[in-house]
């Protein structure tokens, strides 16, 4: 076979140069104090530059087959990237060099003792989420998906206190979830022959009489649901998101969840049949309705919460349900809403939990209710916090409106008015709550003594205002966003 | 119809989210200079709408199409004679309304006057936007920031009362807004558009059921803001917030938008003739009509002068619906000569409440026994308005109301006849004892008028609604552009 050349390497590299830096982090850290984070923010800017060349290849030339070691499948692994995951690799990057910026006051300040190992695992997670993204090889895929797993369980505990405890929960329902993928590996491994994307898409359509077929999908999409905190398998995540650092929140928050997502829509959509998913084995309607359910009770669990950040928890099992949602009415338009809101959630909730965690910092509170007059303090920060919240809410121009509007109109053309209306309420529910927090934030002066203002560190300000920045331009630039960014991905999953 | 592309009416709007931020940088420790930004963009703003009045008389559409917002859909600003009527009496009176804020917030000495001057121009960025709509993606967008933006000046006060009304006002308008996402999303469905055409575009896209729940959650999305029974109660509670919010806001910009959704929906999406095939005039007519009566009588028994003008503004703002639904016309160029024609009058008698309450605390009916005798100047304003709303020549609300009554002739439906004329002795009921009490009744202290910033803003409003009842085309033309407007809805 013809070895491509440099340009062609980027694919694998996005993930070995943070593979890479993860160990010398390891080494390095031990003698020389600021080289960790000055390392995890080479290896997501090295990303970043990586995912875009790659992305920008895909859109001009069309996807991109890489044979690691030149073993062709189905005996090597394959990365494979296409419009899909090109989007994904550029958001996972982008986010993760934001969060890593956010890091650096951050971390220091919240994890006690040494930052060495924490930014080790940190550089791993990151790596198991590109990994995942570009992988080509549903093996392959578990292995990064482990990775990333391992590395978030350790990140959380990174907090201590009740942090341990919500780890271990963590543990438990992950390592439930991987197994279940493993099994629905190795059903199809036994049944084909092959771990290749490409090459089960290709062998399954002739098995699909055999109920082991059956028996793998359900594995699959039963542990995807845990990972990506489907209700009712949401239960590991509020504790996890709201007691782990303010760090690994936002990027568990802003991205562990949307990868999962992408799993489950590559699986879904790159393997199987529309007529298998929708009439043998009926997960595409079935999905629709979980995905509805835990819109509803996300946000009624939201609405009880007083603790902030366990609040934006409750809050993306909802948004998890609009992907969900999107995804299991799967007409183009709803699957557009769901792409557009993969992007648009990560960046409005990942500015959220940024804001969050600057408040944590700078004052201390972590309840609503002692949020008074916060704007006076922190002016750019609840800036922020208000377009994110807006967005939530679904007030355009932010970019939550839009992603909701596909959604809506792809459940008006299936014809499904309980879907629109379940949509239509959760806006006003998440009014409800995101309304109370600006109320305090905004409104309820202190009863008593002044507020000095006293903005969060500038390397944390930064990336906080270029997400609520973001917000506003993912809002009015959307149709760029589906024409340009998700174009080509919607071209591999809307079916032949 | 002619149609010419023009940055205008996109200045018009970003003037003052221009605006908006200069506010917010300059904040609390330089006001004068604050409070010039906001005089310089309400100057600006009238201008540049103004300007716009000359194509749109020459039967033009000034359109300015900016990019693709939503799948089928650009963000489209597009000045077609309705838009305009309403984008002049917004953009006009908000010149008025500013100076009279700064006399209002300084006179009270109030706190957070940089968010208060702030969220004003924001809302007026959104009301001239809502004004200039070319679609109802567009429409939606502004009429949702609108709403946002004024609840901070809803509880501006802070006080748990305020806050407590402020989640009134979101629950009904959020909720609202959901009604008219839910009917765009069904209209963008079936009718694969959703630019506004005089004359509607629905006809025979889908079955008459179908369109008849399209029309109800339409009426339920823009009726909330436009105040209609049983959706009105979030307005009368609003009235918590300063005197020139309720004034500008909750008698002009924000429930007029509303107002201006229901017309736009009635003539420009739903049209007059498949209104008459769905036999929906008639409904919605009793409807406005009950809401017309019963908010009079609301007003008879409120004693908070606020209050009674913002039940007044309930049964005034179905006046112009009732005589838009009817499609007559008359009724139709009546309905919409209201809408500048009440904003005057309104507008007047908020400031008038207002500069009573800056200078003695008053806010009760029941206490304004000789206050015509301390403040002749306001008082006289006051009665002006009041005079107006009733319906006594030549203050311009005769003039609406004439049109109004003649449509309802011309539609050969007595009923409604029964319902303006029965209104108009529920206004003088509820208006004119006021006016009489406070010049005869009572003891007058020395006079002791508000400051001049609120006094003559208040007497340029009154003076503005006896100009009209005579010169109905003066300066804003506003009744050549009605006139257009119905000629386009109408067909002639």
């Amino acid at each position: 076979m013809k070895f491509p050349g440099i340009e062609g390497h980027w694919v694998v590299l996005v993930v070995v140069v943070p593979l890479l830096c993860s160990f010398l982090c390891f080494v390095l850290g031990r003698f020389l104090r600021r080289v960790p984070f000055y390392l995890a923010l080479g290896a997501s800017g090295f990303a970043s530059v990586a995912s875009l060349a790659v992305f920008l290849s895909v859109i001009r030339h069309g996807p991109i087959r890489y044979f690691l070691g030149g073993w062709l499948p189905p005996w090597g692994i394959e990365y494979r990237v296409d419009g899909l995951n090109a989007f994904m690799l550029l958001l996972v990057s982008g986010v993760s060099l934001l969060v890593t910026i956010y890091s650096k006051d951050n971390v220091p300040a919240e994890i006690k003792g040494e930052v060495t190992s924490f930014y080790t695992v940190y550089i791993l997670l990151v790596t198991g989420l590109l990994g995942i993204v570009v992988t080509g090889d549903v093996f392959n895929l578990y292995v990064f998906l482990e990775i990333s797993s391992l590395a978030a369980y350790t990140l959380i505990a990174a907090a201590e206190g009740r942090a341990l405890l919500a780890s271990f929960n963590y543990v438990i329902m992950g390592t439930v979830a991987a197994c279940f993928y493993l099994l629905g590996v190795g059903y199809l491994y036994i049944m084909t022959g092959s771990l290749n994307m490409a090459d089960l898409a290709r062998l399954l359509p002739s098995l699909y009489h055999n109920p082991v077929v059956a028996i793998a999908l359900a594995f699959f999409v039963v542990g995807l649901a845990i990972k990506v905190a489907l209700f009712p398998l949401h239960t590991w995540l509020p504790d996890a998101y709201a007691y782990a650092p303010s760090t690994t929140s936002v990027i568990i928050a802003s991205l562990m969840g949307k990868v999962g997502l992408y799993v489950l829509i590559r699986l879904l959509f790159s393997l199987f049949d529309p007529r298998y998913l929708l009439q043998d084995l009926p997960v595409l309607p079935m999905l629709s309705w979980l995905g509805a359910m835990a819109i509803i009770m996300g946000s009624l669990f939201a609405l009880s919460q007083l603790d902030f950040k366990r609040m934006l928890a409750y809050s993306s099992v909802a948004q998890i349900g609009y992907v969900v949602l999107g995804v299991g009415m799967a007409n183009s338009i709803a699957l557009t809403g769901a792409l557009l809101h993969v992007i648009n959630h990560a960046v409005m909730k990942g500015g959220l939990f940024m804001a969050a965690g600057a408040i944590i910092q700078t004052t201390g509170k972590r309840q609503i209710t002692d949020f008074h007059y916060l704007h006076r303090r922190m002016p750019f920060t609840m800036a922020a916090l208000l377009l994110g919240a807006l967005s939530m809410v679904g007030i355009p121009p932010t970019c939550g409106f839009f992603s909701k509007w596909y959604l809506i109109l792809g459940a008006v053309k299936k014809g499904n008015l309980l879907f629109v209306g379940v949509i239509l309420i959760s806006s006003l529910l998440n009014a409800l709550y995101f309304f109370r927090v600006l109320e305090y934030v905004f409104f309820k002066p202190l009863s008593e003594g002044s507020i000095k203002r006293r903005e969060a560190p500038t390397t944390m300000l930064v990336p906080t205002l270029v997400m609520g920045g973001a917000v506003l331009l993912l809002g009015l630039g959307n149709q760029w966003v589906v024409s340009i960014v998700l174009k080509r991905a919607l071209e591999v999953i809307s079916w032949r | 119809m002619e149609v010419i592309s023009s940055w205008r009416p996109l200045g018009a709007v970003l003037v003052s989210i221009g605006a908006f931020f200069l506010i917010l940088a300059t904040g609390e420790k330089r006001p004068n200079l604050r409070e010039a930004w906001s005089v310089g963009a309400a100057i600006v703003k009238f201008l540049l709408v103004f300007s716009l009045r000359y194509p749109v008389l020459e039967g033009k559409i000034v359109e300015c199409r900016l990019f693709p917002i939503a799948p089928g859909a650009d963000l489209l600003l597009r000045v077609d004679s309705f838009g305009l009527l309403f984008g002049l009496v917004a953009s006009f009176l908000w010149i008025f309304t500013t100076f009279y804020s700064i006399g209002y917030m300084r006179g009270l000495a109030a706190a957070n006057q940089t968010r208060y001057f702030a969220c004003f121009a924001l809302a007026l960025s959104a009301t001239i936007g809502v004004a200039f709509s070319g679609n109802l993606i567009t429409f939606y967008i502004f009429y949702e920031i609108l709403t946002i933006s004024t609840y901070p000046l809803v509880i501006h006060k802070e006080t748990e009362e305020a806050l407590r009304a402020g989640r009134k006002y979101l629950t009904y308008t959020l909720t609202a807004g959901v009604f008219l996402l839910f009917s765009i999303a069904l209209t963008q469905y079936l009718a694969g558009t959703t630019g506004f055409k005089a004359g509607g575009f629905l006809d025979g896209v889908a079955s008459p059921k179908v369109l008849t729940l399209l029309f109800v959650t339409f009426m339920i999305g823009c009726g909330t803001k436009a105040a209609i029974m049983p959706l009105h109660s979030w307005l009368p509670t609003a009235m918590i917030a300063p005197t020139p919010v309720s004034a500008l806001l909750h008698a002009v910009a924000v429930v007029k938008a509303g107002v201006f959704g229901c017309v736009r929906i009635l003539g420009y999406v739903f049209g007059p003739e498949l209104l008459r095939q769905l036999g929906l005039i008639v409904p919605l007519g009793l409807v406005t009509s009950a809401t017309i009566i019963v908010a009079s009588v609301f007003a008879l028994s409120a004693d908070n002068l606020k209050r009674r003008l913002a039940f007044s503004t309930i049964s005034q703002l179905s006046y112009i619906i009732l005589g838009v639904a009817l499609f007559t016309p008359d009724s139709f160029k009546g309905g919409l000569l209201h809408i500048p024609f009440h904003a005057f009058m309104k507008i007047t008698l908020f400031f008038c409440a207002g500069a009573i309450y800056v200078t003695t605390h008053k806010e009760n009916v029941s206490e304004l026994d000789g206050i015509g005798k301390a403040m002749p100047l306001t008082l006289g304003a006051f009665a002006i308005g009041a005079f107006g709303m009733v319906g006594v020549p030549p203050i311009c609300g005769y003039l609406s109301k004439w049109y109004l009554c003649v449509g309802t002739v011309e539609a050969h439906k007595p009923l409604f006849l029964g319902v303006y004329l029965s209104s108009a002795l529920l206004n003088a009921a509820y208006f004119l004892p006021i006016v009489y009490n406070g010049f005869f009744k009572g003891e007058g202290g020395p006079v002791k008028e508000a400051s001049p910033f609120m006094v003559i803003s208040l007497l340029i409003t009154a003076a503005g609604a006896f100009v009209l009842g005579i010169f109905p085309d003066f300066l804003l033309k506003v009744s050549r552009i009605a006139s257009y407007a119905m000629t386009e809805v109408l067909g002639g």
